[in-house]
């Protein structure tokens, strides 16, 4: 799983950026929750690898022309100045006492409070959809039906059986 | 000295790669979703990039938000995969074709 290698090493870029509370998230969510839950499905559903591979070849030229000429584009307008050390020079180091999480909190909790709520309530919902798309049904749990029980008739449940009256002596 | 523009390249080699993962996998829908995290991987790089060098937090607040909605968004499409290959027992795109699009 090279997604993962990729993650923590994009994460270490981001301490060199110094982004100390969003690399340890990326590190905690992304290599912790999100790529074991790829790790969880894949292991889940055992696709036999050989049945990828076949299409490859085919589809390896317009793939590899695609990215290479969407490379070649960003990375000429990346070099050709506005970008450079001397037209954007490095920040002065932050001083020892600055907290990355702490500056961050004081403004995620002020002028992004709403967008912070929504983004606590997207995160409700996507829990709630996962299970609800996961979860199976059991058999035996013992809970009520009111569709079905609302919808049930007379003839379903109750028989009349007709027998002579016995004789008293 | 690292410049601001080595940070964009390394963000556009990532978005790229990606792109051609997209193009080349035309089988399954899991590497298709780790392409797509790494498409927003790429766009964080360059998020946070420009934030170190304007000075400006806000972009960090921005992949923040990117990555919540990433982490909801992959955790749905696993759910619906999952849903799928036990509908259908397979996660082949070729064989998704039941809508006739």
């Amino acid at each position: 799983m090279f997604l993962i290698l990729t993650f923590f090493t994009v994460a270490v870029i981001w301490l060199l950026l110094e982004a100390e509370f969003l690399a340890i998230v990326l590190v905690l969510v992304y290599v912790g929750a999100v790529m074991v839950l790829f790790l969880f499905v894949v292991m889940m559903l055992d696709i036999d690898v050989d049945q990828l591979r076949e299409g490859f070849a085919e589809y390896l030229p317009i793939g590899a022309t695609v990215a290479v000429i969407i490379l070649l584009q960003l990375a000429i307008i990346f070099t050709s100045g506005p970008f450079d050390i001397e037209q954007m020079p490095a920040p002065a180091a932050a001083a020892a006492d600055y907290g990355n999480t702490h500056q961050l909190g004081l403004l995620l909790y002020t002028y992004y409070v709403y967008p912070f709520e929504l983004a606590a309530v997207l995160l409700l919902l996507a829990m709630v959809a996962a299970i609800s798309l996961g979860l199976r049904g059991r058999s035996s749990s013992k809970r009520q039906k009111p569709d079905e029980q609302v919808r049930v008739r007379k003839q379903d449940r109750l028989r009349v059986v007709k027998m002579n009256a016995e004789k008293q002596d | 000295m690292i410049a601001l523009s080595d940070y964009l390249i390394l963000g556009a080699i990532l978005f790229a790669l990606s792109v051609a993962g997209i193009f080349l996998n035309r089988k399954n829908v899991i590497i298709l979703l780790m392409s797509i995290e790494l498409m927003l991987l790429a766009v964080n790089l360059n998020f946070i990039a420009f934030s170190h060098y304007m000075n400006d937090l806000a972009g960090q607040v921005f992949v923040f938000f990117i990555l919540t909605v990433a982490a909801a968004e992959s955790a749905i499409g696993l759910a619906i995969i999952i849903v799928l290959f036990r509908r259908r027992h397979t996660i082949n795109i070729q064989d998704l074709d039941s809508l006739k699009g």
